[in-house]
């Protein structure tokens, strides 16, 4: 027995408040990052993940108590993204307790960011986020500013330069299958994952457990990450680790 | 009066989760992150973490002042050393072929990547990142009420092959067995990262925070075994 695949639910934040809809039966407040995080913890969730998706920079800051509030009693990692534009910001985020900071469009714009990120903070926090398209057979383009944006990179080619810069990680998304619930893009997957030497998470897509045994089985993606399936108690993190279980892979029980 | 649990604080990295994991396994004790000399060794314990590279560790602890306040903290006190903190107590580094502190005997190696090719379908990344299981070689007071084999969470792309295979307390699979926890008289360092590894690091921090940093007298306490000291 050896290291685990991690199953990581997602949170999307936006000025100071989870979005995107949670539903938890017996939570007072359906909104309540930390009462969610805690949640996740208990049901043995490996890793969280926050998204900053505050549309204006000014309010941004309002995700730094409530990382600072869910480090304080929540004792598993915690990655911080959204927003990121310096170096500074990742210092501010790492300082509210965040263990990793992601860091998406900047990387794109500036990648001197990445560098210098991993060569202040290292490289086990900076987990560089690539939103993916397809853009022919076998072939997926970068995307940022939420999807937004072609860029003409390379997916594949982005992600191993990302790795050459100082990457830790890198938390890859299909944007073709974000918020299908048709299941992760596994050729995407399968395509970065097997050409890095880094940890790949696959993102965008999960509706059923199978999803996520196939993104590890098929996809060959080190951690899972879903946000849905789990706000609207669709599952529970332990149902979905029992389910990876009896397909053959190693998680943590 | 000293304080409790001092964490040295050498500007490498946010000591705010280890500070907090310790406020909440010890609400009474006093914990604190600190790079007063004085302050570490006037401490009831020390903490001593890590993140990042190991010659830019070195270096932030030698313009501090602290690489000796470290060597008497680790001679003389119960004596936790996390990740980086662990491969800085030995004699080399394979990572910027960089010197250590020197305390135990061994060195730090990279994992080697023609070994991270198990078959066709696994290849294993690095760095070692997430839950993986701890073997408990030895019976130590730090594992009190923590069973073998428990996950723990890694982060690291380096490990320690120690000089000495007394010092191995446990070992790990990534994918031949490394040495994840050492131990000696008073020191005890993880190369795993207790303050994020849920309901396990936070019973191997509670029970740092009650150990006396004698290993025999605790085993026979933790070990209910018949012991003539």
């Amino acid at each position: 027995m050896g290291l685990a695949k991690r199953i990581i639910p997602c949170l999307d934040v936006s000025a100071g408040r989870v979005v995107k809809g949670v539903n938890f039966v017996g939570l007072r407040d359906a909104g309540d990052p930390v009462e969610i995080a805690r949640r996740y913890d208990r049901e043995g969730a490996d890793e969280l993940t926050f998204l900053d998706i505050t549309a204006s920079s000014d309010q941004r800051d309002l995700i730094l108590p409530i990382i600072e509030a869910v480090a304080a009693e929540v004792f598993i990692p915690l990655t911080v993204g959204g927003g990121v534009r310096e170096v500074n910001d990742v210092r501010r985020l790492l300082n509210a307790g965040a263990d990793k900071v992601s860091i998406n469009t900047t990387a794109v714009s500036n990648p001197q960011v990445v560098a210098d990120a991993a060569a202040r903070f290292g490289s086990q926090c900076i987990v560089v986020a690539i939103d993916a398209k397809q853009c022919a057979p076998g072939k997926w383009e970068v995307f940022t500013h939420g999807g937004r944006t072609a860029t003409g990179l390379d997916a594949v080619e982005w992600a191993q330069k990302m790795e050459a810069l100082g990457a830790g990680e890198i938390l890859l998304t299909s944007m073709d299958r974000d918020g299908t619930k048709s299941g992760f893009n596994l050729a995407l997957t399968r395509a970065v994952s097997d050409a890095v030497n880094i940890p790949v998470i696959a993102s965008g897509g999960v509706g059923k457990l199978q999803d996520l045994a196939d993104g590890v089985l098929q996809g060959h993606a080190d951690a899972v990450l879903a946000a849905s399936i789990f706000h609207f108690g669709e599952y529970t993190v332990h149902e979905a680790k029992l389910h990876m279980m009896q397909n053959g892979i190693e998680v943590r029980l | 009066m000293g304080v409790d649990i001092a964490v040295i604080d050498y500007g490498m990295g946010n000591l705010r989760s280890v500070s907090k994991a310790f406020e909440h396994v010890a609400p009474a004790a006093s914990v604190v992150v600190t790079s007063d000399p004085d302050v570490i060794l006037g401490a009831g314990r020390v903490v001593f973490p890590g993140v990042g590279a190991m010659g830019d560790c070195m270096r932030e602890l030698d313009q501090r002042g602290l690489t000796r306040v470290v060597k008497d903290a680790a001679a003389s006190k119960p004596f936790l050393g996390i990740c980086l903190g662990m491969q800085m107590l030995f004699e080399h580094s394979e990572e910027g072929d960089v010197a250590g502190l020197g305390i135990l005997p061994g060195r730090v190696l990279r994992f080697p990547a023609e070994a991270m090719h198990v078959n066709a379908d696994n290849k294993l990344k690095v760095p070692h990142m997430g839950w993986n299981e701890v073997h408990q070689a030895v019976p130590h007071p730090l594992w009190n009420g923590i069973a073998d084999g428990a996950r723990f969470y890694f982060v690291h792309s380096y490990y320690v092959e120690a000089g000495n295979p007394d010092l191995v307390t446990a070992f790990t699979m990534y994918p031949f067995p490394f040495t994840s926890a050492v131990s000696s008289s008073n020191i005890f360092a993880v190369q795993f990262h207790p303050e994020k590894s849920q309901a396990a690091g936070l019973d191997l921090l509670g029970n740092f925070v009650t150990w006396d940093g004698n290993i025999v007298a605790n085993q026979c306490d933790t070990f209910n075994t018949s012991c003539s000291l």
